[in-house]
């Protein structure tokens, strides 16, 4: 008898936990929604050859270029690595495509709307701003570091 | 605690209204691109279709793992490992779950949202977040575009960069709370 009502207890636990994650996630779809219909556009109207087409050649400003195209661009990140890979191959310094790079994957103005209305505003705000201050620092670095040790 | 438990109410109705009058904004903005230029629009529908049938399995992953999470992980245990006296214990573990992560970011949302009612330290969200930037799987596709010392060296700093992030955040947290500690008394 007891063990019986542990099951159904156990039971219960299982079935409101899962009503619970899916009744949180119901609630985040929306805007999730949103933002897969924002990156569709985004993939549509602004090809990789529209981002290589930006970049002239000076460093300091091809690396902010690089962190600001990584930012506000979406989707997989090998795609930000075969864009990378070209930019290289056109000329385009180590610096402005590894911030590019870092931006694309640490970054996300299409997602910021999701993030701030599930994690909080100030929080999404902080967060990205942050992470496109770090894409160009650690770009620097890791190409300082490069030009040190090989 | 009645107090909390009002506000949480009033930011999830709030966040709420936020997500359909995002969702809105999103169709509206569609709706003009597929006035002025239907065939491209009709393209960009067929890659978000695309996008949305390719997460499919990682949305059902993440509420299994959320369901998983209000199952075994109670608000003790989450703030043991991920809470304020989480220690090296908490940066380690996130930096590791963000790196072993799949699927888009905003998928991981709902399910940082709950470990952090739950009691997970804020900072310890952003270096989860951040890690998400090193996929393993991709390492070999990196490495043929951009060599071996590149990308270990580039991995490196994404995890030191994670970690100084979510100390930030950590500090600008714990200085409002006392703001508005302060405010109160």
């Amino acid at each position: 008898m007891v063990e019986k009502k542990k099951n159904i207890l156990c039971k219960t636990n299982i079935a409101f936990s899962f009503y619970k994650a899916s009744k949180s996630f119901t609630s985040a779809l929306p805007v999730l929604i949103g933002v897969i219909l924002l990156i569709g556009l985004f993939k549509v109207y602004l090809p990789s050859r529209v981002i290589s087409s930006i970049f002239t050649g000076e460093l300091l400003r091809d690396t902010l270029f690089g962190s600001m195209i990584g930012s506000i661009s979406a989707g997989n990140p090998i795609t930000s690595y075969i864009i990378g890979g070209e930019l290289l191959k056109e000329g385009v310094s180590l610096f402005a495509v590894t911030a590019f790079i870092t931006a694309w994957v640490t970054v996300g103005v299409l997602q910021l709307p999701a993030e701030a209305s599930i994690l909080g505003k100030r929080f999404a705000l902080i967060r990205n701003f942050l992470s496109f201050v770090f894409s160009i620092v650690v770009a620097l670095a890791v190409v300082i570091t490069l030009q040190v040790i090989t | 605690m009645k107090i909390q438990k009002e506000n949480n109410q009033q930011k999830n109705h709030s966040s709420i209204i936020f997500s359909y009058l995002f969702l809105c904004v999103s169709i509206s903005v569609y709706s003009v691109f597929l006035y002025v230029s239907p065939e491209k629009s009709i393209n960009a529908l067929s890659a978000s279709k695309n996008i949305f049938i390719s997460i499919i399995p990682i949305l059902v992953f993440v509420i299994f793992l959320m369901g998983i999470s209000n199952l075994l992980l109670k608000p003790k245990k989450v703030s043991k490992y991920l809470g304020k006296n989480s220690g090296v214990k908490g940066w380690l573990l996130s930096a590791i779950f963000g790196i072993l992560s799949h699927g888009p970011i905003y998928v991981w949302y709902p399910l940082l949202k709950d470990l952090n009612n739950q009691g997970m330290r804020t900072g310890l969200v952003a270096v989860f977040l951040y890690n998400r930037a090193i996929k393993i799987p991709l390492v070999p596709i990196m490495v043929f575009y951009f060599g071996i010392y590149f990308v270990g060296i580039l991995c490196l700093y994404m995890i030191v960069a994670s970690l100084c992030q979510g100390k930030i955040i950590d500090i600008l947290e714990e200085h409002r709370s006392l703001k508005q500690r302060t405010k109160k008394i």
